[in-house]
């Protein structure tokens, strides 16, 4: 693994060993001294084109706790405002040696530009692009199922996940598609149809405009996205009428949530919109696990930034890369 | 005046002759005749000069992606003779003052005739008409207008300017993309572009535009021209009106011809035009239409941008592609070499119908018969190169092809009778030229 840019990039196999290498992470995290050698003298750029204090805070703690040096790049406040290039701004990271650069853009596909462009040798990990790909949130979801669902090793074989809402605009939806199906997951996805995108029929994952029915299809676990106000207007039309009527046919409200199986989990990526995709009953019932995503974050990106760096240069003694037990 | 013989060359494929060029014309077909030059022909394919309906020089305004200058010398060596230069260049060739400037430019490179576009509203903006009468009227003799990089969206707006071209027989060529339905678009809208999260760009919004315009050219009994159409609906819109005896005419781009929306998954924004690339099928029908007549031409949408508009993400690139240099490559390799089309079909589609539309038939586009003028480009079909953007004439460098061997290559073009390119070289020595 070079990079990790998309979701669909990684096999089975791969995917698996993510997740089992975040398992030994997390095991570390118990203990009194969370921080290990294992990235000492690497250095992790943050690159953040887009406000993500959630995300950035997370790749932060998980480069720290492997003893790398992390340099925190905003675009806000930055040359990019001033109308830096994407490429210029690359040159500039390779100037100081960046090792891994974890980068988040508003645009599709700038991580893949970034990784292709022959502008850096760096690592590149995708913290979320456009509306295209959020590897990390996935492989942190999937580590969540497994913990949950799945005995916490091996793949998802045979559970059935619920991803509802805003597919169309939703990057950690299109990743989710991807990894939960190579995991072995069947995956059903809800929206109204103007928030699922033309061209979701070749997706691998079942589709349905009714919250109602696809929950009583009894799933594993159910995915809420955020949905954003904003999109009941704007430029490209509302997509839905109101977020009341949103709330009445797409929200996880008390009633919805009584529906589920005993023994389903109820997942958000965050930051919530209370009372409009998820209410507060459902966000903090005993079935919820979203605050148990956030820390499993962290242990799922220590996996992804020691992966990908860890053997690609020895900068101290064997038995410090090696991954702690 | 030097005196050129062809020996042996095949006019729109077909029997090889000798063919004598002298004081500008085709002065005798035949074998035999002598000539100060001797350019041998054999195992080529002769043409009359490609036409270009379609191309972007980007002066004034833009003369770090291309100059009139670096625009013409590659119209020269792709095989051109004639070149129709769009209005979208800054200022806006809006006025009779832009459309003489690009014009004199034109003729003084003198690789290319160049005809400049007018811009059917002022600044593009759709809003009012342009001084359309005074571009017809002016020395560049404008027939074509266009607001192409836009679309004349507004039904009424259009309307007008169907209708008053007409006083001097002239056409617009509409950029049929309904604005609305294309905020923000990235890519054409479909299985790849929900994949990559770029926002779609419709089909419908392209055939929405063909379909009324169809209509209204057929109410106000006016002609239209199609530009870049890019879709299996478009082409099929256009199939009915053709058959209902609606006067349109419709244009194909090579990069429409040969690539899809599949090129987009590696991100490079090389691959991001306006129309975007479309899917397999729309291909398809575009290789079946213009095989059959329902498009009339090809035309290049020549874009050459610098180098800093396409270095960055997708959604920060420019669009557009160049072309002037393989337009020819692309459509033997797509037609003639896949033998949907035979030579004297691509002379139709990229010279004799593009020049009837632009009205510079008197000069281009013409048969290849003793007395005509001697617009001619020399083809050698069996030649095999590599697309290397660099070593380009255009000054930029986002063809989509580099990298890719393409068949075919021009030898040779003659813009009345005076050698532009020989040997697959621009002729340089402006005695030769002059």
């Amino acid at each position: 693994m070079r990079h990790l840019l998309c979701a669909k990039d990684l096999s089975h196999d791969e995917a698996v060993l993510i997740l089992d290498t975040a398992a030994q992470m997390a095991a570390t995290q118990s203990r009194e001294i969370k921080k290990l050698p294992t990235l000492r003298g690497r250095t992790v750029v943050n690159l953040f084109f887009e406000d993500s204090t959630r995300t950035r805070i997370s790749f932060e703690a998980a480069a720290k706790r492997l003893s790398a040096d992390v340099i925190n790049f905003s675009a806000k406040g930055s040359s990019v405002s001033k109308g830096e290039s994407l490429k210029d701004t690359a040159l500039t990271l390779r100037a100081m040696g960046a090792d891994a650069v974890v980068v988040r853009h508003p645009a599709s596909g700038a991580p893949h530009r970034l990784a292709h462009a022959g502008w850096i040798d760096s690592a590149v990990v995708n913290a979320g692009d456009g509306t295209h790909q959020h590897p990390t949130q996935a492989l942190l979801d999937a580590f969540t199922l497994r913990r949950h669902l799945a005995g916490g090793t091996g793949d998802l074989d045979g559970l059935h996940v619920t991803i509802v809402g805003d597919v169309l605009h939703s990057r950690v939806a299109r990743s989710n598609v991807d990894l939960l199906g190579t995991l072995g997951a069947h995956v059903t996805l809800v929206a109204p149809p103007t928030l699922l995108p033309v061209g979701v029929e070749a997706w691998p994952c079942e589709v349905d405009y009714h919250l109602d029915s696809a929950l009583a299809a009894g799933p594993d676990a159910v995915m809420m996205l955020r949905v954003q106000r904003e999109r009941m207007s704007g430029a490209g039309g509302g997509f839905f009428p109101s977020p009341q009527e949103y709330s009445r046919l797409y929200g996880l409200d008390q009633r919805r949530l009584a529906a589920l199986p005993e023994h389903a989990i109820v997942m958000h990526p965050g930051p919530m919109n209370r009372g409009l995709e998820i209410s507060a009953d459902a966000a903090d019932s005993a079935r919820s696990v979203i605050v148990e995503q956030v820390s499993n974050g962290v242990a799922v990106r220590m996996a992804v930034l020691y992966l990908l760096l860890a053997g690609t240069r020895t900068p101290a003694a064997d038995d410090e890369t090696k991954v702690p037990a | 005046m030097t005196t050129y013989l062809i020996r042996g060359a095949a006019p729109l494929g077909g029997e090889p002759v000798d063919v004598l060029i002298a004081d500008g014309r085709i002065a005798a077909l035949g074998s035999g005749p002598d000539a100060d030059v001797v350019v041998d022909g054999a195992g080529m394919v002769l043409l009359p000069g490609l036409v270009d309906l379609h191309t972007h020089l980007r002066e004034p305004g833009r003369e770090d992606a291309e100059t009139v200058e670096t625009g013409t010398r590659a119209a020269a060596l792709g095989g051109y003779t004639a070149v129709h230069a769009m209005a979208n260049t800054s200022p806006v060739a809006d006025t009779a003052g832009v459309v003489e400037q690009v014009w004199r430019l034109g003729r003084d490179a003198g690789w290319v005739d160049v005809y400049p576009v007018g811009a059917v509203t002022v600044g593009l903006e759709g809003e009012r008409l342009a001084e359309l009468g005074a571009m017809a009227t002016s020395a560049a003799r404008v027939r074509v207008f266009s607001d192409d990089g836009r679309c004349v969206a507004d039904p009424v707006v259009m309307r007008r300017a169907l209708e008053y071209v007409k006083a001097f027989d002239g056409v617009v060529a509409q950029h049929a993309q309904e604005p609305r339905l294309t905020e923000n678009a990235q890519l054409h809208e479909g299985v790849v572009s929900a994949e990559l999260g770029l926002a779609g760009w419709p089909a419908v919004a392209e055939e929405a535009i063909v379909a009324r315009d169809v209509l209204l050219a057929e109410h106000v009994g006016s002609r239209l021209h199609v530009l870049h159409v890019s879709t299996a609906g478009s082409v099929e819109i256009v199939r009915w009106a053709k058959g209902r005896g609606i006067d349109v005419t419709a244009e194909a781009t090579p990069h429409h011809l040969f690539l899809t929306d599949e090129e987009a998954r590696g991100y490079d924004p090389v691959f991001k035009v306006n129309p975007p690339l479309r899917t397999p099928a729309d291909v398809a029908a575009l290789r079946d239409g213009l095989a059959d007549g329902t498009i009339d031409t090809v035309g290049t949408d020549h874009a050459p941008h610098p180098r800093e508009d396409k270095d960055c993400e997708w959604a920060a690139a420019a669009s557009g592609m160049t072309g002037l240099e393989t337009a020819l490559s692309v459509v033997q390799a797509t037609m003639v070499d896949t033998g949907r089309m035979t030579w004297a079909d691509v002379a139709r589609v990229m010279s004799v119908a593009p020049a009837r539309i632009g009205r510079v038939a008197d000069e281009h586009g013409r048969p290849i018969a003793a007395g005509e003028p001697a617009n001619l480009v020399l083809v050698d079909p069996a030649a095999r190169r590599v697309v290397e953007p660099a070593k380009q004439a255009t000054k930029s460098v986002n063809s989509p092809y580099r990298g890719l061997t393409l068949p075919g290559a021009v030898v040779a073009t003659f813009l009345r009778g005076k050698p532009t390119v020989l040997d697959g070289r621009l002729v340089e020595s402006v005695e030769v030229r002059a």
